[in-house]
């Protein structure tokens, strides 16, 4: 074998680049965080929609609102007339996205609730414990949404 | 092979690739294969393809000198020489090497043959052709970005360096598409970039009608599994969300070789398919002209110094050439040689006897 030394140090290199996570991972857990509900949160027993929606969805939805209340003055979010404006085929687009992302399909509530479009004074009413219920899995996922930036953190009662 | 049945074979298999899991998944819930099976099944091919590949590169003898000499030769302390296109030593060749890997030399060199009618009568030209150069520049480093962002599935806790290609990629800051509802997250440059220069590398492919000639179907199904691989990428980021904190879990759970069951059942289906096709594509990676990335590494032509003319080089395989040189030849015929008044060059001793 020519250089046959400098090959496999080569090779073994590139392996360990490709392997990288299989050590580097060694001791950690694999687990994912699984959001904490508060006590109220708990009690209404039910959010704006699915629990699989609002898992895939709750950053699109956020932003949504922000748009629809900032450019249009559309200040009331109705599950119920949004389950129905979908049904009619309002978005064909949204139509689509709901049925290939499976279970993130469109949610009737069981309560035909008006909730007020915000962030401060709407999500974290309930989810008051911003850093069991959103940072954990953002951390989880390295990402870092700029919610903070504009809106106050709340704060937390230990 | 005419290059459209060449494309349509590879867009068939590629859209079986595509149908596979979402059949597989969406219908008949074989999430245990998909997620799990599959992958380290691929991965393992993809390991074991690339050592054996690479040993049995390895395993050719490399005898003889045979760089591509693109520059003057180092000689005379007078003459200058071409230290990078034409090394002397190892300097030069880890020198050339790198800028082979890193920048796509060989291809920043690439020019166009071109026949022109001027006045004067025809001419030829060699046109300066760049575009190919950077296309390539801009798809492997794209990839190489994509490919390493995805460490924050991969790792835990996420390094540092994600999250620094992850804000100077997404530095824009804005929605894939300037639509309610599509602002986001925020679009990350190289999954558009890859996609365009993937696109460029097949038009150029059926553009350039010599480049249409020598493709073949095994040219066109990687560009068009890579395409389908980053459409599913971009999809499921942008467009059709799949709950990601069940993908790391997935996803560590096969590092750490106990995926949970639990965490198979909560994401849709374009993970799925986005799995198999990056599974599709290592798997193939061993077997196929995309071994160039360790075959860069190894390829004669620019990793060996041109030190032919200062340093010997001898065939290891070369046997043993019996001699029958000419003094022993006299020996052997030299009275013959004198009786038939043929000229010698040792004189027969003359015998005691006479």
């Amino acid at each position: 074998m020519y250089d046959g030394g400098k090959i496999i140090v080569g090779l073994i290199a590139c392996l360990a680049f490709f392997l990288s996570p299989f050590i580097y991972d060694a001791g950690t857990a694999a687990k994912a965080p699984k959001p904490v509900l508060t006590e109220k949160a708990k009690e209404a027993g039910e959010c704006v929609n699915s629990t699989p929606y609002m898992k895939a969805w709750h950053m699109h939805l956020l932003d949504t609102w922000r748009h629809t209340v900032v450019r249009n003055d559309e200040r009331y979010y109705s599950p119920r007339r949004e389950a129905r404006m979908a049904r009619l085929d309002k978005n064909l687009f949204d139509q689509w996205r709901h049925f290939v992302s499976d279970g993130a399909r469109r949610y009737v509530p069981k309560e035909d609730k008006v909730y007020y479009k915000s962030l401060q004074e709407t999500c974290l009413d309930c989810h008051s414990n911003k850093s069991k219920f959103c940072d954990e899995c953002h951390n989880y996922m390295g990402v870092t949404p700029y919610c903070w930036d504009c809106h106050i953190q709340p704060e937390e009662k230990k | 092979m005419n290059f459209i049945v060449s494309i349509l074979i590879s867009l068939i298999a590629v859209s079986i690739l595509v149908l596979i899991p979402w059949i597989g998944v969406g219908a008949l819930d074989l999430r245990i294969i998909f997620g799990v099976v599959v992958p380290y099944a691929a991965l393992l091919t993809f390991i074991a393809g690339i050592v054996v590949r690479v040993l049995d590169w390895a395993r050719s003898p490399v005898p003889f000198r045979i760089p591509t000499t693109a520059g003057q030769q180092w000689s005379f302390p007078w003459v200058k020489h071409s230290r990078i296109d034409n090394p002397k030593g190892t300097v030069g060749v880890v020198v050339r090497m790198i800028f082979e890997v890193l920048l796509f030399r060989s291809l920043f060199r690439n020019t166009r043959l071109e026949y022109r009618r001027t006045e004067g009568g025809p001419k030829l030209d060699y046109e300066w052709e760049k575009w190919l150069w950077l296309a390539a520049l801009v798809f492997h480093y794209s990839f190489l970005v994509i490919f390493l962002r995805h460490f924050r599935f991969f790792m835990e806790p996420i390094p540092g360096f994600v999250h620094l290609l992850e804000s100077l990629d997404g530095f824009m800051q804005t929605g894939v598409l300037p639509l309610t509802g599509l602002g986001v997250p925020g679009v990350y440059l190289t999954d558009m970039l890859l996609m365009l220069a993937v696109t460029y590398l097949f038009v150029r492919r059926i553009y350039v009608p010599q480049t249409r000639y020598i493709s073949l179907p095994q040219d066109y199904f990687p560009l068009f599994l890579i395409l389908a691989l980053g459409t599913s990428g971009i999809l499921m980021r942008y467009f059709i969300r799949v709950d990601i904190t069940a993908v790391k879990e997935l996803v560590l759970g096969l590092i750490k070789f106990g995926p949970s069951t639990e965490s198979l059942q909560g994401i849709g289906v374009i993970f799925y398919i986005h799995l198999f096709l990056i599974s599709v594509l290592i798997a193939y990676f061993p077997f196929s002209k995309l071994m160039h990335f360790m075959g860069v590494f190894l390829s004669p032509t620019r990793n060996l110094s041109n030190n032919s003319r200062f340093v010997r080089h001898i065939n290891p395989w070369n046997y043993p050439v019996k001699y029958h040189t000419y003094e022993e030849y006299e020996d052997e015929f030299r009275e013959l040689m004198v009786e038939a008044g043929l000229p010698v060059e040792k004189q027969p001793q003359p015998s005691a006897e006479e």
